[in-house]
């Protein structure tokens, strides 16, 4: 049994490489897991030839073991910031992250979809150090229930939402009166042709904003709903998938998204365009906002920054947003 | 004593996973009872209207969607399940079983999003395209929820098969039945207790699915008037709108978890009495025969 045991030390590679890759890998976790796993292959190597353990001591270890692990991995960037909160603002808050922390690599710039609803909530209660929002805020959300402070808003890019339908459409332009009826449910043909309406789920930013610009009588202060027949999607992208496929699909996305697989409609003769949305002849346009709940965090100022100034703002804007600045 | 502590640790273990039950079960209903109180529990079971920003907790599409989809899978799945288990216990050899079985409960190993996203890519469109309407229905809900209950009803339905003494099948033989009489009316019979067990089962699985059921059956509110119609089961409504809900519109979900929670418990414990009382009867008629 001895001499098997040497063997299979012998096996395992010369201590100097074993050493230099030690030295590679030495950071934080890897180093500790790689001592626990060589531990672990000795001690089954050991069990397997007959070696038997004291079973309580061992479990002790083990248990050991994992918290040491655990407790080894949650350590602490030097700078770190949290977003939370839409998932229309997120790929766009990606973008900025990357290059924000292209710049500045010593700070960890977290990015997390949850929804608008979830990012005010978050920033209220300090879970992410800044919230995103595709819609306007609630009176009661903007002060936060029984809480004295008032969240912060900074908008950083203006997002029209798109009517989409599937490229085999004949249809080109909709009313706004015609897409109101559409999704109300009063009606599911347009020019005798029926139609399948896709839409968000309850409490999604898009679909807030949606009803506000869409759904609004006229002449009153009154919104109508979205019917109970429609389709519902939670994701932007669900949306544009389904509407890609199905000949007879109607639903809203936001303007960034959309892509050669989906065909906008123009609202009233109104194409969504970046033009368009910049001179306000596009009417269903929403702003993305941050949400703070004070100012006075550096680093999330100095990102906040970074997001405004024109390096920023133009990489969003290639990738569909209207800059914050082109409107009023 | 060593053996002592030992038992301890492993006590304190399993009563870990008790306390985690009870947890939850505390939560879902310490969030979701108040919501159910305010807006009263005849009117949150009954209401037709789910508009939480507006104010309108009612889930009856929901439980209706619920309802119909399960029993949409086992008309589905039950033939299927119990034409397959007949087929593995009573006509094929020992030695295929071996292979069949494992192959059939692998199926119980593939993630229901997967389950999801082959329904989305081929059974939504090819319904779409043959059915017309918009593919996500209660029809393709079913169909995939159908085929993932299969391994469920297959498995425990060959176990309790096979569980039939062969002198039952002997004895039937030799009254001159033929070898599909004794089947359907001597085999299938003494093990029914076991196969309905599998059939409940199967059909909590079905009730509890989430993910597939979100990527295929289209979500609307509307209480199903066609297998063609979309539709969204309590599961389904609490996952899709949990990421964007504060508020009063989180407690809801959580009451809505209350009733699904409900739901699965009579299913569980009807499956527990029913097993139960087929061991019961299954030992009395065993004794019978000797």
């Amino acid at each position: 049994m001895q001499n098997k045991q040497n063997g299979g030390m012998s096996s395992r590679g010369s201590p100097e490489s074993w050493v230099r890759t030690r030295r590679v890998l030495c950071r934080s976790c890897v180093d500790f897991t790689w001592r626990a796993v060589c531990a672990a292959k000795e001690t089954t190597k050991r069990y397997l030839m007959g070696f038997r353990y004291p079973k309580f001591p061992v479990l002790a270890l083990f248990t050991a073991l994992i918290c040491l692990s655990l407790s080894s991995c949650g350590r602490n960037h030097a700078g770190k910031i949290i977003l939370a909160g839409s998932t229309s603002v997120q790929p766009f808050a990606e973008l900025w992250a990357d290059a924000y922390t292209a710049k500045h690599p010593g700070v960890k710039i977290t990015v997390q979809g949850g929804g608008s609803s979830s990012g005010i909530e978050s920033a209220l209660t300090g879970t992410s150090d800044i919230g995103t929002s595709s819609r306007e805020l609630k009176p009661e959300e903007e002060f936060g229930a029984g809480e004295k402070v008032k969240l912060q808003k900074v908008p950083v890019a203006f997002d029209g939402i798109a009517v989409i339908v599937n490229v085999k459409s004949p249809l080109t332009n909709i009313s706004k009166e015609q897409l109101r009826e559409l999704f109300s449910g009063h009606t599911n043909r347009i020019d005798n042709r029926p139609l399948t309406v896709v839409t968000r789920e309850e409490g999604s930013g898009t679909r807030t904003s949606f009803q506000e610009s869409v759904m609004r009588l006229p002449d009153s202060k009154t919104t109508e709903r979205i019917s109970n027949s429609a389709l519902v999607q939670d994701s932007n992208g669900a949306i544009r998938e389904i509407v890609a496929e199905d000949p007879n699909a109607i639903g809203y996305i936001s303007l960034g998204l959309v892509d050669k697989r989906v065909k906008t409609l123009s609202i009233d003769n109104i194409p969504p365009t970046v033009a368009t949305v910049k001179n306000e002849k596009y009417k269903i346009v929403r702003r993305f906002l941050f949400v703070l709940k004070n100012r006075n965090n550096p680093l999330s100022e100095d990102f906040i920054k970074f997001c405004l100034s024109p390096e920023g703002q133009n990489l969003i804007a290639k990738k569909g947003l209207i800059k914050i600045n082109d409107t009023q | 004593m060593k053996r002592n502590v030992a038992g301890k640790v492993l006590l304190l273990i399993a009563l870990s996973s008790i306390a985690s039950l009870a947890a939850i079960t505390f939560f879902i209903f310490k969030e979701g009872l108040p919501l159910i109180f305010k807006v009263g529990l005849v009117k949150f079971l009954t209401g037709r209207e789910w508009s939480p920003s507006s104010g309108e907790f009612g889930i009856l599409p929901m439980i209706f969607s619920s309802v119909w989809i399960t029993l949409g899978a086992l008309v589905i799945g039950v033939p299927t399940g119990i034409s397959c288990a007949v087929f593995l216990a009573e006509i094929i050899g020992d030695k295929t079983r071996k292979i069949l079985k494992p192959a059939i409960e692998l199926l119980a190993g593939i993630p229901s999003v997967v389950y999801g996203f082959i329904g989305v890519v081929i059974l939504v469109p090819f319904i779409r395209e043959t059915f017309g309407g918009p593919g996500f229905s209660l029809l393709a809900g079913s169909i995939i929820l159908g085929i993932m209950i299969l391994p469920t009803i297959i498995s425990i339905s060959t176990d309790s098969l096979k569980a039939v003494p062969n002198s039952f099948r002997e004895a039937a033989i030799s009254m001159g039945a033929t070898r599909w009489q004794t089947t359907i009316f001597v085999t299938l019979r003494a093990a029914r207790t076991g196969i309905l067990a599998s059939v409940i089962l199967g059909m909590g699985r079905a009730i509890g699915e989430t993910m597939a059921v979100i990527m295929v059956a289209g979500n609307a509110l509307n209480i199903p008037h066609s297998p063609l119609d979309p539709i969204r089961p309590l599961t389904s409504n609490i996952a899709l709108e949990m990421g964007y809900a504060t508020g009063d519109h989180q407690k809801a979900l959580f009451a809505t978890g209350i009733v699904l929670f409900v739901f699965i418990m009579i299913l569980n414990v009807t499956a527990t009495g029913v097993s139960r009382l087929g061991l019961k009867t299954e030992s009395l008629s065993g004794g019978r025969v000797k």
